[in-house]
């Protein structure tokens, strides 16, 4: 039903002899909410210039609607691009800023004036049409650079991390907003962030990427529950991953321990990596567990307690609505399907210990964005 | 003084009070006494004769510029386009001559183009001469060869404050312009032009200013037949019709006419201006 509207095939990057971004394959659908996930540096913004047209693939085809436009500047693309820093002209002010790509397109004067105060409505800007950008705040800035992208009605919309530099609430509500907009004007969103809140929330597809390469594709829910390798299992949410050996089809062995579970098709006595997210484990009394730890560390969340509990060396992180006080010895039980088994990739042993655990997690990733001057007064 | 390091601005505006504001002082004195010592407005009055040459100084002026932008925007452009070993290379070249004598440059302008002069031997050389059956081409001593003296001389000026502007424009502004579906020139016109008429804007004023008030080069290469401004007043001072008040207030209203003329072509890009400071 869903129609294909890009495809990326095989497409390669190199800068220099560094490969950035190393066979990538990619299709997207049209009106899909696709997101770009992953860690600064891993090839976001270049996969996002590929599909723009700001740059050719060293190698490997760019399909749009089944025609190949390795080479259609980005002029002729029915693509518009929200840059991951606005890009917005400062010489112009807020009503010209949107109306750019409709006085290039010699859309007549009334039609322009239409559209723009329309668009500005959508994003919640009317009254600005005077503003300079410089007297905008970094949310109504991004707000405009958004009206700007859409008021050209483009088939795709690019979104380079355009809501990086907003403040937790105000990223909420625009997260809410994005994902209104696309719905009520029915176009292909891809999305960049390395916010994986901001992903499982908002996509119908998540793309997880590092080092140049795609990780795993899939829904919010698979990307989430089934991750493909230690990497993913580690960048969505919070695991502890284990060392285990397949035994046979649901059967896992840990710690020397074995335990059922609800993946199979290994080869027997097969090496793995498991994956146990901390809300699947529940604390029993010592006596009644199938593992037995100490309690090292227990940090109030608001929701839960996050529980670092030590099994002879190795800490999991286990979060739990029960107090349990540092130094308490006590068992955890796993439900089958709260273990999920994965296959040895080049990341297993690099990610899911604990043992170092800090408060790191609140805020992975956000040192990369200035903070935006943020005010609070006339956002809604 | 507010703080500490204000003073050191001190001899800066000890600088200034001498060097500048006093000038100034003594030319408006000087403009508006006669020889006497009595308060008269004859030196102004009596500057209608010179009309002529306040006209030639401004036209030349003017050609002399807007040669100097159609040469130097595209030189800008380029030089901020390329890669900053071209940058280097040219900014080098630009230089260059700059560390040579003005007087020497403009003398070198004058054995070039006289009338035996290395061109009209090179021209002899060709044959063109004879073809034109004249003896030589005239070259010196004309409004072009003034022209061409202040283009050379005062072309840097245009060239680097383009270019020092240009190089800091921010490339995803003009990304964001072809996404919106801008095609080169679209881009050129609606984003890069606007946004380089502050460096445009300075660059005028330093080739405008010092060219209409030039002497040298039009002595030199206009060889007297193409008297400017600033022949005029140095006569005042120096030359045979020696007489420091007339030369005082023509020195006044050429001051007046280019502060003027730059605030009215500032104003207009006044917008521009803010919107690079950004
Ligand atoms: N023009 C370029 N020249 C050289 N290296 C580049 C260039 N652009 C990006 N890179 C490199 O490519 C990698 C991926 O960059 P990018 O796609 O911007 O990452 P992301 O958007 O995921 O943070 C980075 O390591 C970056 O240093
Ligand atoms: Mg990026």
């Amino acid at each position: 039903m869903a129609k294909e509207l890009i495809r990326l095939s095989d497409c390669v990057v190199k800068f220099d002899d560094e490969i950035i971004l190393d066979r990538l394959n990619l299709y997207i659908n049209d009106r899909e909410f696709l997101t770009l996930l992953g860690p600064s540096g891993c090839g976001k913004t270049t996969t996002l210039r590929i599909i723009g047209g700001f740059l050719t693939p060293t190698s490997g085809d760019v399909f749009f609607d089944g025609q190949r436009i390795n080479d259609v500047p980005p002029h002729k693309r029915l693509v518009n691009t929200v840059f991951q820093k606005y890009a917005l002209f400062p010489h112009l002010n807020v009503f010209e800023n949107v109306a750019f790509g409709l006085r290039i397109a010699k859309v007549s004067n009334d039609e322009v004036k239409q559209r723009v105060l329309e668009m500005l409505e959508i994003v919640n800007l009317k009254g600005f049409e005077k503003r300079p950008i410089s007297a905008l705040s970094g949310g109504q800035q991004q707000r405009v650079a958004i009206a700007r992208a859409l008021v050209n009605r483009p088939k795709v919309l690019l979104l380079d991390e355009p809501l990086g530099a907003l403040d937790m609430r105000l990223r909420k509500d625009m997260q809410n907003e994005l994902k209104r907009i696309q719905q009520e004007l029915g176009i292909t969103f891809i999305y960049v962030t390395h916010d994986q809140e901001e992903a499982l929330a908002m996509s119908d597809t998540v793309v997880v990427m590092d080092g140049g390469r795609i990780q795993q594709i899939g829904t919010p829910e698979d990307i989430y529950n089934e991750p493909k390798n230690a990497f993913v299992a580690d960048f969505i949410g919070e695991s502890n991953i284990l060392d285990g050996v397949m035994r046979a089809d649901g059967v896992v062995e840990l710690f020397n321990r074995r335990f059922q579970c609800l993946d199979g098709g290994f080869a027997p006595d097969e090496p793995v990596d498991v994956v146990i997210r901390p809300e699947d484990v529940d604390i029993v009394s010592e006596d009644q567990g199938q593992l037995k730890g100490v309690v090292t560390q227990v940090t109030f969340k608001g929701v839960h307690y996050d529980t670092i509990v030590d099994f002879s060396g190795f800490k999991w992180l286990i979060q739990t609505t029960d107090y349990c006080p540092v130094g308490s010895r006590i068992g955890i039980k796993i439900d089958p399907d709260g273990i999920h088994v994965m296959k040895k990739s080049a990341y297993s042993g690099m990610f899911g210990d604990y043992s170092s655990y800090s408060e790191e997690y609140d805020e992975i990733g956000d040192a990369t964005m200035e903070p935006g001057g943020e005010d609070s007064g006339d956002e809604e | 003084m507010r703080n500490k390091s204000s003073r050191f601005a001190i001899p800066y505006v000890v600088w200034m009070a001498i060097f500048v504001v006093a000038p100034i002082i003594l030319m408006v004195v000087y403009s508006v006494t006669s020889a006497d010592g009595d308060v008269t407005a004859e030196n102004f009055t009596g500057m209608g004769l010179y009309l002529s040459v306040f006209t030639r100084s401004f036209y030349l002026a003017l050609i002399a510029t807007v040669i100097c932008l159609i040469i130097g925007y595209p030189v800008a452009y380029a030089m901020a386009k390329e890669g900053p070993r071209f940058q280097r290379l040219a900014m080098a070249l630009i230089m260059l001559p700059m560390w040579i004598n003005f007087l020497l440059r403009t003398y070198a302008w004058m054995s070039i183009l006289e009338n035996n002069g290395l061109l009209n031997q090179f021209f002899r050389a060709i044959g063109l001469l004879r073809l034109l059956g004249v003896d030589h081409l005239s070259l010196i001593r004309t409004q072009g060869a003034v022209v061409l003296g202040m283009v050379y001389n005062y072309l840097p000026f245009m060239i680097l404050p383009i270019y020092s502007v240009l190089v800091k424009l921010d490339g995803s502004l003009m990304e964001a312009a072809r996404d919106l579906g801008a095609n080169g020139f679209h881009v050129f016109q609606k984003v890069v032009l606007p946004l380089s008429l502050p460096g445009v804007l300075s660059g005028v004023t330093m080739v405008f200013v010092p060219s209409v008030s030039t002497f040298a080069i039009s002595r030199l290469l206009g060889g007297g037949t193409q008297m400017m401004l600033g022949d005029l007043i140095e006569q005042q001072f120096l030359g045979g019709s020696y007489d420091p008040h007339l030369g005082a207030a023509i020195a006044m209203v050429m001051m007046i006419v280019v502060v003027v003329c730059m605030a009215v072509m500032n104003h207009f890009g006044e917008g521009e201006e803010q919107a690079v400071m950004l």
